[in-house]
């Protein structure tokens, strides 16, 4: 572990049992992370994307230890939070913060906008009185909305406002690493700028360090200064953004990215395109060999056989890949 | 087992036989394989299936209002538009912006109450849609027009087979008996590319991912040759790889068959690489039409302009600053005054608090609906 790096997982994995029958025994594991391993950079933005099930949002959950049974190593700034006691872990949680996907969902309907955004301020016992309120008043404009707006209920408010409220929930506890699992997925085009907008300002304001989840490369291109793509729980390629996007080297990220159209037919319509067949295999029976290798288009035999590990390009290229057929 | 089932089996089992030697069409990926589109065929010159002349469809003026408790709704208000054969045409806005609607309107599927079309034209295949008997309706709905709607999952119906379901539209429309239904089914599930369909074809929806099911519902709006296709938020529920290979295939069988396809859809990256020509709506009315090069390279609707530099690209300079439409799409509840986009709009002017700016021609087939000047308008590089 290097002194800048704020998060090191090692080796995670997050298996989750399927049971059937009357005695609900085990009969196989969801393998939703296996085996994966990465750090984050202090005041950096990591971004990880996949495919839906590929195990990115429960990659982004194991580091904040919101899951029973996952195995493996979690260090923040070299605290390993997987050995901490359950209050330790608490305390711990006031510097790692979660942005939910759905901004209808992760609201709860009956607290007023104050109330949710002064919640953790009370639970982490930071302010009270006059200061809570000023704090409270501060988060709302801090996201940009009003400190009028206190009393209303999330139905009131429209789908990216009451994403702003749960950024402002985030980052009420003032944390030091933030993880965005879909952002703005579920918001209008036009809004999605104003929130990735408002990610980057803070970001930069506050000197936070953002795991920036998503499966649109675009959006991840914007925000991320390095990417990691998963497939079926692993991670097959991690690097720079620019390098990532200029030089993709794991075939599922050259399909990945030769998918997404670009929004402008002068440079899309003449792009090579590669449509990849069939879908994701299960995480419970992944294939054996590369998991990639029953939709890969330049797999050989070795890629049924032998799994590829992460590797390397060339050492301190900072371009790590997994598939056997990469040089 | 009765006699015709026992028949039916028999002749099922020969089947089976017949199809070991379909032949997979050139375009789609074999089983056990991915595919490379080295050159794409994607451009006006290349693009051999339209019939300009030819309207397939004509929307004019179309009014579809919502009477709720909150007030009267101008879901879609004076829309007009039109589709040529064989050409794909896209409907792009924000959410709530009337594109379903307009399209539900077209099959005439509005829930009433709430939903009433209040007036215009929509012609289809020289005759208007809104005159016609529910009889006639049911002639064209799923039949010369079908749809495929945006979840897969709550379309499709849970508790029949995808053969009865698919088979359904077959024998209502086209006559056929429950033999040749089958054989077609059978047909139609390797033409969208699902392997195995002679085993699938007996499975309930649930037993298939979500591309598979969008699959399945693109072949139920194939199965009777329709003259229009229109695709709802075609893939907005499926992962990217799987939106690619769904796209692919509606592009193709639109260009082998001269199938007109109307797309609906937010994603401005989708419009750039499957549509002749884009309709952008904003608050229920058109406020842009172009061919897609031409609106692309030459936006004139500040809200078209203000879209197209929102969206973050993959080829664009990484952390290049998003520019932003200030604001919120309004409720159409409570539509502001005069143009619905000038508390949103840079170039707002007093004219466009009192007045809906008229559809005016700025271009070759380029239309909009805006009072500032052309030469004012900032525009992306």
């Amino acid at each position: 572990m290097k002194d800048n790096h704020l998060v090191d997982v090692e080796k995670l994995y997050m298996y989750f049992p399927v049971t059937a029958g009357v005695l609900q025994r085990k009969v196989a594991d969801v393998k939703a992370v296996d085996g994966v391993s990465f750090y984050v950079i202090k005041g950096e933005t990591l971004g990880l994307v996949g495919e839906s099930g590929c195990g990115k949002t429960t990659t982004g959950r194991c580091i904040l230890q919101l899951y029973e049974g996952s195995k493996g190593k979690v260090l923040f700034e070299g605290i390993d939070l997987t050995n901490l006691k359950k209050e330790q872990m608490r305390r711990m949680r006031r510097n790692m913060q979660l942005i939910f996907q759905d901004p209808f969902a992760s609201l709860d309907p009956r607290m007023t906008a104050g109330e949710i955004i002064g919640e953790p301020l009370k639970v982490h016992g930071l302010a009270r009185g006059k200061e809570y309120k000023d704090q409270v008043a501060e988060l709302f404009r801090m996201v940009e909305l009003e400190p009028y707006m206190a009393d209303r209920y999330p139905h009131e408010f429209s789908g990216g406002q009451r994403q702003r409220i749960g950024i402002a929930r985030a980052l009420a506890v003032r944390p030091k690493f933030v993880v965005c699992d879909e952002p703005v997925s579920a918001l209008d085009v036009s809004i999605q700028a104003q929130i990735i907008i408002l990610l980057e300002k803070l970001r930069d304001e506050l000197g936070l360090t953002y795991l920036f989840i998503a499966h649109d490369l675009s959006v991840v291109r914007n925000i991320s200064d390095r990417v990691a793509v998963m497939y079926l729980g692993k991670i097959v390629e991690i690097t720079q953004a620019d390098e990532l996007y200029a030089n993709p080297l794991h075939p599922y990220t050259v399909a990945l990215l030769s998918a997404v159209p670009i929004p402008d037919p002068k440079v899309d319509r003449g792009r090579k395109r590669i449509i990849l067949r069939g879908d994701v295999p299960s995480p419970i029976n992944p294939p054996p060999g590369c998991r990639f290798n029953p939709r890969c288009y330049q797999a050989t035999d070795i890629c049924k056989e032998k799994e590829p590990e992460l590797r390397e390009l060339t050492p301190g290229s900072e371009h790590w890949v997994s598939c056997h057929l990469v040089q | 087992m009765t006699v015709l089932q026992a028949y039916i089996r028999i002749k099922e089992g020969e089947l089976r036989g017949k199809h070991q030697q379909f032949a997979y069409p050139a375009f789609l990926p074999k089983p056990g394989a991915s595919m490379i589109i080295e050159k794409p065929l994607r451009s006006a010159s290349e693009m051999t299936t339209v019939v300009k002349d030819e309207k397939v469809l004509e929307v004019k003026n179309l009014r579809t209002y919502f009477y709720t408790q909150e007030g009267e709704v101008k879901a879609v208000d004076g829309l007009s538009y039109y589709v040529s054969r064989g050409e794909s045409v896209g409907l792009v806005g924000e959410s709530a912006c009337g594109k379903s609607v307009s399209a539900l309107s077209i099959l005439r599927l509005i829930p009433y109450p709430p939903g009433i079309i209040v007036g215009g034209e929509i012609i289809f295949q020289g005759k208007d849609i809104l005159k016609s008997t529910e009889d006639e309706m049911r002639d064209i709905r799923g039949n010369r027009i079908a749809m495929i709607f945006q979840e897969p999952t709550t379309s499709l119906n849970p508790v029949l087979t995808v053969r009865t379901q698919i088979s359904e539209a077959l024998e209502l429309h086209r006559g056929m008996d429950k033999v040749e239904a089958l054989q077609e089914v059978i047909r139609l599930l390797k033409l969208v590319g699902i392997a195995d369909a002679e085993r699938r074809v007996n499975e309930y929806p649930f037993q298939f991912s979500g591309g598979m099911q969008q699959r399945i519902m693109i072949a139920m709006a194939l199965s009777c040759n329709p003259a229009l296709l229109i695709a709802d938020e075609p893939t907005t529920s499926v992962d990217v790889t799987v939106q690619a290979q769904l796209l692919e295939i509606i592009d193709d069988l639109r260009r082998r068959f001269g199938t007109s396809v109307i797309v609906i859809t937010h994603n401005l990256g989708i419009v750039a690489r499957y549509v002749d020509r884009v309709n952008v709506m904003y608050a229920g009315r058109l406020v842009e039409t172009a061919a897609t090069e031409e609106l692309y390279a030459n936006p004139l609707h500040p809200y078209t302009i203000g879209l197209l530099a929102s969206v973050p690209r993959l080829d664009s300079e990484r952390k290049k600053s998003l520019r932003i439409i200030k604001g919120l799409p309004p409720n159409l509840a409570r539509l502001p005054s005069g143009c619905a986009f000038h508390p949103r709009c840079d170039y707002a002017m007093a004219k466009c608090h009192e007045e809906y700016p008229p559809v005016e021609k700025v271009g070759e087939n380029h239309y909009r609906a805006c009072f500032a000047e052309l030469s004012k308008l900032k525009r992306p590089q």
